[in-house]
C-alpha cells in the first residue's frame, strides 16, 4: 500500500512525459534498425546481380550460347553445359514427378494412421534437411558404383531427383489437404472409387499447387553443383551427348542417358576456380544464363500460383 | 458416315470396359494403392541408402584409422606421404565459417522479420518477401562466384593483407543467403501470434518495440528458434561457396580471417581429383560425409522438436 503511493508520487508529469517521449524514440530507432536491415540484404541482392551483369553481359553474345568450352576464354561457351542442364532436368523430373506424387496422394489419401506411416512422414521430414553433398556422397557409392550407371545423365538426374522428392512431396501434400473434403464426399457419393475420385477431382483441383510446388523444387535442382561434383561431372566436354531420336522406330533412342554429362552450374564453377581473370568474365556470363534459367522459373510459378487461385473459389 | 464413327467410337468403348470389367474394381484399386504405397516407401529407401552407403565405406575407412586418431589429431592430410586423419581440422573451418554465417543472418533475419510482421505496411511486405525470397533462390555457385570476386576485394580495401582465400568472405555471403530462410519462417511465426495480445499490450501503454519484444517474440518464440535452427543447418551443410571462396587447404584454425577447408569443401575437392574407388582416399570423403550428416541431423531433429513441443496453441 505504502509502496504504491511512493511510486505515485514518484511519477510526476513532467518526468512521464519525458518516459513517454524516450520510448518513442526507442520506438523509432528500432524501426529505423528494421528497416535498414532490410534494406541492406535488398541491397546486396542487387550488387551480387549488378557486379555478375557487369563482368558477364560482355561475353554474352549467340557465339557463347552455341560453343563448346574451350582453352581460350573468349572462344569459350556453354553449349554442352545448357543442353546437359535441360536433359538433367528432363531425367530428373521424369523420376521425381511419379514418385513424388505417389507418394504425397498415398500419405494424404490412402494412409492408415499406424507406425509405418509415422516412419514415412518423419522420414522424409528429416531427408528435407539433410545437405544435398550428402546426396551426392550416395549416388556415388549406389548409383556409380553399386548399379553400374557410370558418371552419366542418368545418375545426375536420379541424383537430383532424390534430392527434390521431399521439397515435391511436402508441397503436392499441402496443395492436396486444401481440396475441401466436401468435393470427396460428392464423388463417393455418386459412387466413385477412391482412385477415381482422386484422379478426377483431388488432383485436378489441386493442380496450381503441384505444379508451383514442381517447379520450385526444379528450379532449386538447376542451380545445385555440389551433388553433381561429388558423382563426378566433367566440367570439360566438347561434344554432344547422342541425339534423343534415330531415323528407325521407334524413334526416340536413350542412348544418351549413359553419356558422360555437365551442367551449368558445374560449367561456371570450373571457370571461376581458375586464376585467369578472363574465365572469370565466362563464369559470369554463364552465370546469368543460370541466373534467368532460375528466375524465370520462379516467375513461372508465381504465375501458375496467382492464375489457380483466381480461378478456384470454394 | 457420321454415324459410322459414332457407332464405332461406340464399339470401342463398350470394348474397353469389357476388358476393364475382366479386372473387378476392387483389385485394381488395391493395385494402385500398392503403387501408392510404394512411391511413398522410396523416400525411405532415399534414407537406407544414405546411411547405408556412408556408414559401410566410413566402417572400410574405421577399420584403417582408429577413432581415437580421427576425434584427436590436429591434421588432416589424408592424400599426403605421411596420412593424418584429424577430422578437427575441417569442423573448425565448418564451425568458424558457420559462425560468422550465423553473425550475419540471426540479427539481420530477426530484425527484417520484426519490422515486415509488426512496422512494414502491407504493400512493402508483399513486395519484399518474395525480393527476399529471390535471394534463396539465386544458385550458390553464383554466391560463390559473388564472395570471391566482389565480397573478398570488398574486404581487401579494409584489410590489405587479407588472404584471396578465406573464412570470412565466404561466412558473410552464406550468411546473406540464409537471411531469408531466418526471416521468413520467423515472420510466419510472429504472424500467428493473435491481434488481441498485441491489442492487450498497446492498451496498457507500450509501444510498438515492448509489444514486439516483450509479447511477440516471446509467444512466438519456438517457431523463432525452429527458424534459427534451420538457418544452422543449412550454413554447415552449404558446399559451393566455401569451396569456391574459402580455399580448400584444411588447417586447425578458428581465426576468420585465414584460408581454411570446410566438411563439405573437403569433399568436393577429393572429388575434383582422381582418387581410385576402395582407396583410403575415397573412403574419407564418406567418413566426412556421415559425421556432416551426424551434426545436421542433431540439428534438424532440434528444430523438429521445438517446433512440435514448444508450439503455442492460442
Amino acid at each position: 500500500m505504502s509502496s504504491e503511493n511512493a511510486i505515485d508520487k514518484s511519477i510526476k508529469p513532467a518526468s512521464l512525459r519525458g518516459i513517454i517521449a524516450r520510448h518513442k524514440r526507442a520506438d523509432l530507432l528500432f524501426a529505423l534498425l528494421g528497416l535498414m536491415a532490410m534494406l541492406v540484404a535488398l541491397a546486396v541482392l542487387l550488387a551480387l546481380l549488378g557486379q555478375l551483369a557487369l563482368d558477364g553481359i560482355g561475353r554474352l553474345s549467340w557465339q557463347f550460347l552455341t560453343s563448346f568450352p574451350s582453352r581460350f576464354p573468349e572462344q569459350a561457351g556453354i553449349l554442352s553445359a545448357w543442353i546437359g542442364t535441360l536433359l538433367v532436368m528432363f531425367l530428373t523430373a521424369l523420376t521425381a514427378v511419379p514418385l513424388g506424387l505417389g507418394a504425397a496422394i498415398y500419405l494424404e489419401e490412402y494412409a492408415p494412421r499406424n507406425w509405418m506411416t509415422d516412419l514415412i512422414e518423419i522420414n522424409i521430414a528429416n531427408l528435407a534437411g539433410v545437405p544435398s553433398i550428402v546426396y551426392g556422397l550416395m549416388a556415388l557409392g549406389l548409383f556409380v558404383y553399386e548399379f553400374h550407371l557410370g558418371q552419366s545423365f542418368l545418375t545426375a538426374g536420379l541424383t537430383l531427383a532424390m534430392l527434390i522428392l521431399p521439397m515435391v512431396i511436402i508441397a503436392t501434400r499441402e496443395a492436396i489437404r486444401a481440396v475441401p473434403p466436401q468435393i470427396r464426399e460428392a464423388a463417393y457419393a455418386l459412387g466413385a472409387t477412391k482412385w477415381q475420385t482422386v484422379k478426377d477431382h483431388v488432383v485436378p483441383y489441386s493442380m496450381g499447387g503441384i505444379l508451383t510446388g514442381l517447379i520450385l523444387a526444379l528450379s532449386r535442382a538447376v542451380g545445385e553443383t555440389a551433388p553433381l561434383l561429388t558423382v563426378g561431372a566433367l566440367s570439360f566436354i566438347a561434344f554432344l551427348p547422342h541425339p534423343p531420336w534415330q531415323p528407325e522406330r521407334p524413334f526416340v533412342s536413350f542412348e544418351w542417358i549413359f553419356d558422360p554429362f555437365t551442367v551449368m552450374p558445374i560449367q561456371m564453377f570450373n571457370w571461376v576456380s581458375r586464376p585467369q581473370e578472363a574465365f572469370h568474365l565466362n563464369a559470369a556470363a554463364a552465370g546469368i544464363v543460370l541466373l534467368l534459367m532460375t528466375l524465370a522459373m520462379n516467375a513461372l510459378a508465381i504465375v501458375i500460383r496467382a492464375r489457380f487461385r483466381k480461378r478456384i473459389h470454394w | 458416315m457420321d454415324a459410322d464413327v459414332v457407332k464405332a467410337q461406340v464399339f470401342k468403348k463398350a470394348a474397353a470396359s469389357r476388358r476393364a470389367a475382366l479386372l473387378p474394381p476392387r483389385v485394381k484399386e488395391k493395385g494402385i494403392e500398392l503403387l501408392l504405397f510404394l512411391a511413398a516407401l522410396t523416400s525411405v529407401a532415399i534414407t537406407v541408402g544414405i546411411v547405408g552407403v556412408l556408414a559401410y565405406e566410413s566402417f572400410a575407412f574405421f577399420r584403417h584409422v582408429s577413432f581415437i586418431e580421427f576425434m584427436t589429431d590436429r591434421q588432416w592430410t589424408p592424400l599426403f606421404a605421411e596420412p593424418h586423419y584429424g577430422m578437427l581440422s575441417l569442423v573448425s573451418g565448418t564451425l568458424v565459417t558457420t559462425t560468422v554465417a550465423l553473425l550475419v543472418a540471426i540479427p539481420s533475419g530477426s530484425l527484417i522479420a520484426i519490422y515486415l510482421s509488426e512496422y512494414a505496411p502491407h504493400q512493402v511486405r508483399e513486395a519484399v518477401k518474395p525480393a527476399l525470397e529471390l535471394l534463396s533462390a539465386v544458385p550458390t555457385v553464383v554466391y560463390g562466384y559473388f564472395a570471391l570476386l566482389f565480397v573478398t576485394p570488398a574486404l581487401q580495401k579494409l584489410w590489405p593483407d587479407l588472404p584471396g582465400f578465406n573464412m570470412l568472405s565466404a561466412g558473410l555471403v552464406i550468411g546473406i543467403m540464409i537471411v531469408p530462410y531466418v526471416s521468413s519462417v520467423s515472420e510466419d511465426a510472429m504472424r500467428a501470434v493473435p491481434v488481441y495480445l498485441r491489442e492487450g499490450a498497446y492498451a496498457l501503454g507500450a509501444t510498438k518495440m515492448q509489444t514486439a519484444l516483450r509479447v511477440v517474440v516471446p509467444s512466438a518464440l519456438s517457431g523463432i528458434a525452429a527458424a534459427y535452427v534451420l538457418g544452422v543447418s543449412r550454413a554447415i551443410g552449404e558446399t559451393m561457396v566455401v569451396a569456391i571462396a574459402a580455399g580448400m587447404q584444411p588447417t586447425l584454425t578458428w581465426n576468420p580471417l585465414e584460408p581454411a577447408a570446410t566438411m563439405t569443401a573437403y569433399i568436393v575437392q577429393v572429388s575434383l581429383g582422381d582418387v581410385p574407388h576402395g582407396s583410403i582416399g575415397y573412403q574419407t570423403i564418406f567418413a566426412t560425409g556421415l559425421t556432416l550428416l551426424l551434426m545436421t541431423l542433431v540439428f534438424n531433429i532440434a528444430g523438429h522438436v521445438l517446433r512440435k513441443r514448444y508450439r503455442q496453441v492460442y
